[in-house]
């Protein structure tokens, strides 16, 4: 099966006074239809940017991106307009990505309007449709965003995304500024969306828990580049990556009766202007050899499951 | 209740008050803490959290902040009483608060190392050379080396600004630390690394904590007891294994239900519906009860009593321990 997105050596980097900041270094990925990716990694790590790059808010600096087989790396202006139909964002913070001055039809309406599939007659009942899904209550048609709470206000962001029938759609952060309940509400949310409407996620977080609930692959990212992807349970299940295996045992878990053995890393991520070849866990790697100062490749290890690692193998046995 | 308690808060009662409204942040909590253990406040934004834990040190913004009413006794003394001369010699040598947002709670022009020494030469009155001495040795303390004591806080992390918060809130070794999520800001990587160190430095200090987080998996490895609170009141207490293992109160019961379990491949989470009510306009009754799957006529009547379940384990219900009895 074709994926719906799929990306080739996505590159994107950006002058500093530093020098080249090297925020998405060569990543491949490929988003099948109906499916979703989840994209972790901490602050820095570039999973943002390579969301807002592949949706074209940015442009790439090298690499190729195709939607529906489609080369889609250059376009213009028109043909990205007709693309924004087909790929949406939902932003981390919904007190900051809604018009203040904007009551909730205002918002929808403005995305309608200018889809060009719905009239004035038909905008109403419209409105009317998107609010039901995403479930805000009618009473709050002429609410502004400060009128409302966070849980309301991504509610309203998800309505904006989902109103001209989008295919793929790049969440961002979307549920880490909300309170547990709330977040857990919106989560359901976005799942029941997704198997109605045949949806495509990529789902960029920090939130280890978060991303194993409402993905069904996961790829985690360090300093620009992929260390390691696989199916979302597999993952979980058999990490192989050093970098992967600490992060997944960094995640607090609420159960009092199970010791945990965290591993802890050394130090901070490093500065992604000018990378050195070779490794980019390594200074805070535990296994780090010689060997990890050469360029790293991502190999498949097991049917779906890539790591970047060259001591993989070897410090992983037989898989 | 006792008062030689080591810190013994009673009925604290905290308004914020405008022209037009008041907002009741914290109603009746009551809490003790016992020497060396760690307390966990859990509860979503807006339950009161940070209040409780800005009137122990009486460091309220008033107005619009006022302590309407209760008593915080710690070491044999009554907070609320002592003059203001006294409790400036408790902040920061006997109590001392770590504070959410590592970004902002540094002060910009200031060598950390000079933030540090501050503290230390207020309460110690030792030479500014010995503070800053002291200071640099802090540093490494939290894990950054003396070589760093003379940059200003936009040179570090996030996690190492955090790290320098941790080091002020140290520097006079206190008995108590008030943690606002000390760690809701950082990386995991990086929040793993700063949990496993603040519990090294308690364990070895006998420092008592009250850790405020919104974090159940964080209270599971840090704390010895944990208060859920919501809309200013405690609707549920214990030590960590009577609440992990036995939630008793819908909103617990709630919150558990919204985590994403890291072991189950349940495909939806059980969140509790609507949201916190309006705290200018509380219910009467139980302040959860408009949101709660097994509210009855009686629970909006008056308000709730704790009821003691085992042990050290109470709970703000009416139908406490006895929830699955009508339902299920």
């Amino acid at each position: 099966m074709a994926a719906l997105v799929e990306i080739s050596g996505l590159k994107k980097y950006f002058n500093t006074s530093g020098g080249l900041l090297h925020a998405v270094d060569d990543i491949n990925m490929k988003f099948e239809e109906g499916t979703t990716m989840g994209v972790v990694g901490e602050s820095g790590c570039g999973k943002s940017t390579l969301g807002r790059t592949i949706i074209h808010l940015q442009e790439p600096t090298g690499g190729r991106m195709f939607y529906k087989g489609k080369d889609i790396t250059k376009v213009n202006s028109l043909q990205l307009a007709e693309l924004r139909k087909e790929m949406q964002i939902i932003f981390q913070d919904p007190f900051s990505s809604l018009n203040p001055r904007f009551t909730v039809e205002d918002t929808l309406k403005e995305v309608l309007l200018r889809s060009g599939d719905v009239t004035r007659k038909t905008l109403s009942g419209e409105i009317e449709r998107l609010m039901d899904l995403v479930g805000i209550s009618q009473r709050l048609r002429m609410a502004y965003p400060h009128e409302m709470d966070g849980g309301r206000r991504q509610r309203v962001a998800i309505g904006r995304a989902l109103a001209i029938n989008p295919k793929f759609i790049v969440c961002d952060e979307p549920v880490s500024a909300l309170d547990v309940s709330i977040q857990a509400q919106v989560l359901n949310l976005l799942k029941d969306l997704q198997s109605e409407y045949k949806l495509t996620y990529m789902f960029v977080t920090h939130d280890l828990s978060v991303v194993r609930f409402i993905s069904d692959h996961i790829s985690v990212m360090y300093l620009g580049q992929l260390v390691e992807t696989s199916g979302s349970k597999e993952l979980f299940a058999k990490p192989i990556h050093p970098y992967t295996k600490a992060l997944l045992s960094a995640i607090p878990v609420a159960n009092v009766h199970k010791e945990r053995k965290r591993i802890i890393l050394k130090g901070e991520l490093s500065n992604p202007v000018n990378p050195k070849p070779g490794c980019r866990f390594a200074p805070r790697c535990p296994y780090a050899q010689e060997e990890c100062g050469r360029p790293q490749e991502l190999k498949e290890i097991m049917p779906g499951h890539f790591v970047s690692c060259c001591r993989a193998a070897e410090l992983n046995g037989d898989f | 209740m006792d008062e030689n308690s080591f810190l013994s808060v009673k009925d604290l009662v905290v308004e914020y008050t405008s022209n037009k409204e008041t907002i009741h942040a914290v109603n009746g909590v009551s809490f003790e803490l016992e020497k060396g253990k760690t307390l966990g406040l859990v509860g979503e934004t807006g339950a009161g959290k940070t209040s409780i834990a800005k009137s122990i040190l009486r460091i309220l913004p008033n107005p619009p902040a006022k302590v309407r009413n209760g008593e915080i006794w710690f070491e044999g003394e009554d907070l609320m009483q002592v003059e203001e001369s006294e409790m400036r010699k408790i902040r920061g040598r006997k109590i001392s608060m770590i504070f959410q947002d590592p970004m902002t709670s540094l002060n910009p022009t200031m060598r950390v190392a000079n933030q540090i020494a501050d503290g230390i030469r207020r309460h110690d009155g030792c030479s500014k050379k010995e503070a800053l001495h002291k200071a640099a040795d802090m540093l490494e303390v939290v894990g950054i080396p003396k070589s760093r004591a003379r940059d200003y806080p936009h040179q570090f992390s996030g996690g190492m600004k955090q790290r320098v918060i941790i080091a002020i809130a140290l520097a006079c070794e206190p008995d108590l630390i008030l943690a606002d999520e000390p760690t809701s800001a950082l990386d995991v990587t990086i929040q793993a690394q700063v949990l496993e160190m603040m519990d090294e430095l308690k364990s070895q200090r006998g420092t008592s904590m009250i850790l405020i987080t919104h974090d159940l998996g964080i209270v599971a490895e840090t704390c010895d007891n944990v208060a859920i609170i919501y809309a200013g009141q405690i609707v549920e207490y214990g030590d960590k294994y009577e609440i992990f293992d036995n939630p008793s109160h819908p909103y617990t019961i709630g919150l558990f239900g919204s985590l994403p379990d890291m072991e189950s491949d349940e495909e939806r989470l059980h969140p509790m519906s609507g949201m916190m009510p309006n705290p200018t306009d509380l219910p009467k009754g139980c302040k959860f009860y408009p949101r709660c799957p097994h509210a009855a006529d009686a629970c909006a009547e008056a308000e709730i009593p704790l009821t003691h379940l085992e042990g050290t384990h109470t709970c703000r219900c009416l139908k406490a321990g006895r929830l699955n009895e009508t339902e299920n």
